[in-house]
């Protein structure tokens, strides 16, 4: 199976879209390069096959405290200094985490590359840590979860709506972490995990600007090819058991003066899934809610009126089961299961009649062109790739994509429709307000 | 949400910054970059930038004056309601297809109003570029603002402004323009309240469109692959039907017209700041002194005072920063943090120590030279995006900079020494400030107005 996608991809990268170079240090490290001469500017990012789904049990978040740690220094790198000298030599760095990755970047003058891989390359190997530091910096990601999460009801609802879509997959916690598991992470939690799983054999480095192969390569090998490969775990998390449930989640919150309402199913990543099956629901989740002319909005929003906002997305680079969700919030005035009850009946439709060619080839031709725009941006650039090559995807991948777009039919999306957005199967997430107490 | 990132706001280092006004992008400078001024034969102008690497063009315009500030008390929020509706329903097109022929050809268009301007932006692969120009010039001058478009996009603003209500960002950022600004416009939601989007008509919308949106106070930038007789071609098809000026009655300038801590009760775990004071204006010739002040004290990311004070010695905030924004009518020093409402005592107290340092001229020779190689040296990087170049070059033109102004900008900068900064760092931040905090912070007094 697997060859034969390969095959497949071989023979539709003809055209290509990035043009992306690759090529694999001696010790296992991934390397993509993008060149894009535009400006004497480089993005410059490394990317950890590990995220919040790998957090060890009670530690939810641990990767994302890890990340914010690897600010903290090294032997080279006095705790506190790595942003500052990347900013005194006119360069912008952060860095971030997701379900199934951790990344860092810089964005800098290209004469300054070897300077920055050299301090990333180091902190992958020579963290250093102070208890202090890790106390106060435990201090910062509970102020980030009051500002992210706790702050807004809508993120809260958010957050366990995803912890009630999966039952068991380590996809149900939050990125961020729970707020007590978050105040009982230590130093050496952050140490084990970072020897655990940061190494360059688990990492793909990606460059995007303006400098070649020939000039990326030597760097490359000579800087992160200089550290030792070494055995990283397999991404063996639980898996969901079959879902068999339909449940709600309602959230009542004083605070909320605008309820909405979300819907959610579950949906194959790259693991239980494949492309064609990824491809068919990326083209359903723009038919029915991407922009203006999709189907909820048109329906919802234009038509009956009823709704003020109305959309669905589906996150298609995770590397084990993902979700696809559908979302509107009532018009004032408007009951929430009113709009609630429409949601569904737009389910209800797709899944029994198979969209036309014509509104099929108008989704694909919108999704081709709008993707032109993606090469506006290196660290966009960057991020597709380093997203695709750490959920289980490959640089062909990214590269067919147009084109196999260009081939998801209607009948495939009807599939879709109908193996994902099982109403008996959703999990309804419902924003309320609750009627402030009097006293 | 795919993914956290270790700093909340990218805006403190001047990377996500999309208002209009606000001066980091403008305050970028290049190698050589070329900027055209091309003129259509309708006279309207625009910088242009070209970058033929890949085959499309991003349009920055703004309508000078044209914002928020010109709605009518009554009205508030007519800009904000007109910048939802141009881009539903124009000339022969009723909303639901123009939006098709937007989507469908991967047209980007949108609108956007703050309190001077009112912008637009467009976005086009040049194989649909005359569709887009044309769907361009109905939005600006034949939109229909068909009842059904009129009642979804204020259901809209008022589903967000319930949303909002509950913000502590918003609440937080409100209150301080109501304080700040009394009975000027300034003082006024851009978005307007419940009652004023309410009351405003049709009539309302096609009167703005009538009588702000003129060649006369149009500035546009584009960046991408065009060249300048295309351009021109362009600017007079998007833009050479408009009426020559503009009908604006004159903002007043203003002042601010208070300091102290006003509090909005919230119910959160988490107070949100907002603080700040007057500015300086952009023609100013401590201006560049008072950017690299303000990146020294809050405008510098991981490297600014803030950030190193409230949150990397004492955990105190995720985020904090600070910026310059160049209202026109009153030029400001902004900044913002959240904070544990039992922390949000010590974390003003804290923003108020630094400033009293910067004050105090506290700014040391390595302050400078950092603050300057990085603005200097991160120059580069604004130039990799059409958009984000379009968008400095049409904040050039609204500043009135001059096309050559990228060229001279690192110069500029490189010419600050210490005492420049020391100087306006004592005229800057000796001023008493305004602090409004939305949340239930504890131990904190609000202070009388007056």
């Amino acid at each position: 199976m697997n060859a034969m996608r390969r095959e497949e991809e071989r023979e539709v990268t003809g055209s290509g879209f990035f043009h992306p170079t690759t090529f694999t240090l001696d010790n296992g490290m991934e390397v993509v390069l993008v060149e894009n001469h535009r400006a004497p500017v480089v993005a410059h990012w490394v990317w950890y096959r590990v995220g919040t789904a790998d957090s060890p049990p009670g530690k939810s978040g641990l990767p994302h405290y890890l990340e914010h740690l690897m600010f903290k220094g090294t032997a080279k790198i006095p705790p506190g200094m790595f942003s500052k000298i990347v900013a005194r030599l006119g360069g912008e760095d952060n860095a971030m985490t997701g379900y199934d990755f951790t990344a860092y970047f810089q964005m800098i003058a290209r004469r300054h590359l070897a300077t920055v891989m050299e301090m990333e390359a180091d902190r992958m190997v020579n963290l250093r840590l102070s208890e202090e530091d890790c106390l106060t910096e435990r201090d910062v990601i509970v102020e980030e979860r009051r500002q992210r999460i706790d702050n807004d009801p809508a993120a809260l609802l958010d957050e366990r709506l995803t912890a009630v879509r999966y039952l068991h997959h380590p996809y149900r916690l939050p990125v961020i972490g729970w707020m007590h598991e978050i105040r009982s992470y230590t130093r050496e939690d952050a140490l084990d995990f970072y020897r655990t799983w940061y190494a360059p054999n688990n990492a793909v480095l990606i460059v995007v600007g303006d400098i070649t192969r020939e000039e990326l390569e030597p760097l490359a090998a000579r800087i992160y090819g200089a550290i030792p490969a070494r055995p990283v775990p397999e991404r063996r998390r639980v898996q969901e058991p079959e879902p068999q449930t339909r449940r709600i989640v309602e959230l009542a919150d004083a605070r909320v003066r605008q309820p909405s309402v979300a819907v959610s199913f579950l949906a194959p990543g790259t693991r239980d899934g494949s492309p064609e099956r990824t491809h068919a629901l990326e083209v359903l989740a723009d038919l029915l809610g991407g922009g203006t002319t999709s189907r909820l909005y048109r329906s919802l929003v234009v038509e009956r009126a009823i709704a003020a906002s109305a959309g669905c997305w589906y996150r298609s680079a995770s590397l084990d089961t993902s979700t696809f969700r559908l979302w509107a919030s009532p018009r004032p005035g408007v009951d929430p299961q009113e709009v609630e009850a429409a949601l569904f009946e737009e389910i209800t439709r797709i899944r029994e009649e198979a969209p036309g060619e014509e509104e099929v080839a108008r989704v694909r031709r919108r999704m081709v062109a709008e993707a032109t725009y993606a090469k506006d941006s290196l660290n966009g650039i960057a991020r597709i790739f380093g997203t695709t090559l750490t959920t289980g995807g490959t640089v062909a991948d990214v590269e067919a994509w147009p084109e196999l777009i260009r081939r998801v039919t209607p009948e495939q999306v009807h599939a879709e429709a109908r193996a994902v957005l099982d109403p008996d199967l959703a999990v309804i997430g419902r924003l309320r307000a609750k009627p402030e107490e009097r006293a | 949400m795919t993914g956290l990132s270790r700093r909340t706001f990218m805006a403190a280092t001047g990377v996500g910054l999309v208002a209009p006004g606000i001066v980091t992008a403008a305050a970028a400078a290049g190698p050589n970059p070329r900027v055209e001024e091309v003129v259509g034969r309708s006279g309207v102008r625009a910088y242009l930038l070209r970058e033929p690497s890949t085959p499309f063009i991003s349009v920055r315009f703004v309508f000078a004056d044209a914002g928020a500030a010109q709605d009518p008390p009554e009205k508030a929020g007519l800009a904000n309601m007109a910048s939802g509706l141009l881009d539903e329903g124009a000339g022969p097109y009723d909303s639901g297809s123009f939006r098709a022929a937007l989507e469908d050809n991967a047209i980007r268009l949108s609108f956007d109003a703050d309190r001077d301007g009112f912008s637009g932006r467009l976005e086009t692969l040049n194989e649909n570029r005359d569709l887009a120009v044309e769907l361009l010039m109905l939005a600006l001058t034949e939109p229909r603002f068909e009842e059904e478009a009129v009642e979804r996009i204020r259901a809209q603003i008022l589903t967000e402004l319930r949303r909002r209500e509950s913000d502590p960002n918003d609440r937080a950022g409100l209150a301080w323009f109501r304080e700040a600004f009394g009975a000027h416009p300034y003082a006024r939601a851009v978005r307007g309240t419940p009652e004023t989007v309410a009351a405003i008509t049709r009539e309302d919308l096609v009167e703005l469109t009538r009588t702000r949106l003129a060649r006369g106070n149009l500035h546009v930038g584009v960046a991408g692959d065009i060249t300048p007789g295309e351009l021109a071609d362009l600017l007079d098809a998007a833009f050479g039907s408009l009426p020559e000026a503009p009908q604006l009655p004159p903002v007043p300038a203003t002042t601010l017209q208070r300091a102290g801590v006003v509090v909005e009760p919230l119910p959160v775990p988490q107070s949100v700041v907002v603080f700040g004071h007057e500015g300086i204006d952009r023609h100013d010739p401590d201006f560049y002194a008072a950017y690299v002040a303000n990146y020294i004290l809050g405008g510098g990311g991981f490297s600014s005072r803030l950030t190193e004070e409230i949150r990397e010695k004492r955990g105190l905030v995720y985020g904090v920063y600070s910026y310059l924004m160049d209202l026109v009518h009153c030029p400001l020093w902004m900044g913002g943090l959240a904070t544990s409402n039992e922390n949000v005592k010590t974390a003003i107290g804290l923003v108020a120590r630094e400033c009293r340092r910067m004050a105090e001229g506290d700014v040391g020779e390595k302050d400078v030279a950092d603050a300057k190689t990085y603005l200097i040296g991160s120059f580069p990087l604004r130039f990799t995006s059409n958009d984000s170049v379009a968008r400095m070059l049409v904040t050039m033109s609204v500043q009135k900079l001059g096309r050559d102004y990228l060229e001279r900008r690192n110069a500029y900068i490189e010419a600050l020494t210490p005492e420049d900064v020391r100087r306006v760092c004592a005229r800057l931040f000796s001023r008493d400030i305004l602090i409004a905090v939305a949340g239930q912070p504890e131990g904190l007094e609000p202070t009388r107005a007056g």
